[in-house]
């Protein structure tokens, strides 16, 4: 039984280890920095995720103090995964692609980096009328 | 077998974290060094806790979720300085 929680665990950290490097390197790998923004958001996070896992098992099963510390620092992470993403997309937006290159957004507002805020129609943004 | 995969792991994170590095130093926009950083901040997060695991205490739940914290505050800090030039209006 020991033997079986053991292996459960190490399977655990071994997948994390893995996640973890193929985020990092796909990092250094991919070309256009939107490609870029695909590995460490998704791969590593899901790499901490079986850290966190892992963690948990072993402090519950073999050490038998079960905590709930490391769930917080999961939900944290992936809460803030995307939101740092879709930061981190719009300032690559705002600094390298022009508006023309854009597509259509299909409203009578413009892509928010480049446009006013639609709650400030004093702003001299877009007016309905 | 516990102590090989933790090993494993650590070896996996931090060479992740020199990937990080180079991109950080090769990074031809801002974006790619923002990303870098936070990718580092993610590895970092899970180096901390494997150490807890290594160590078999619990004392590094708290330096972990704390550099989670700052690591998000300063990422979404440091895109706004670039995107308006300022972080707070």
């Amino acid at each position: 039984m020991e033997f079986l929680i053991e292996a459960l665990i190490a399977f655990f950290l071994v997948i994390a280890g893995v996640f973890g490097l193929v985020g990092s390197f796909g990092l250094v790998k991919l070309e256009d920095t939107m490609q870029r923004l695909h590995a460490p958001t998704k791969a590593t996070t899901v790499g901490v995720g079986g850290v966190l896992i892992a963690s948990m098992l072993y402090f519950a099963l073999i050490k038998e103090s079960l905590s709930f510390h490391e769930l917080l620092i999961t939900i944290f992470l992936f809460l803030t995964a995307p939101v740092s993403a879709h930061f981190i997309a719009k300032t690559y937006i705002q600094s390298r692609v022009r508006e023309k290159e854009l597509p259509e957004t299909q409203s009578p507002y413009g892509w928010a980096v480049y446009d006013d805020s639609p709650s400030h129609p004093e702003d001299d943004g877009p007016q309905d009328d | 077998m516990l102590t090989f995969a933790t090993l494993f792991a650590v070896f996996c994170f931090a060479f992740g974290l020199l990937f990080n590095l180079w991109r950080i130093a090769r990074g031809p926009s801002n974006a790619d060094r923002i990303l870098a950083l936070d990718t580092m901040v993610i590895n970092v997060i899970a180096l901390l806790v494997l150490y807890g695991i290594y160590e078999s205490t619990a004392v590094y739940y708290e330096a972990s979720m704390l550099v989670a914290m700052v690591g998000f505050v300063s990422t979404v800090a440091y895109c706004r300085f670039v995107l308006r030039g300022d972080i707070i209006e």
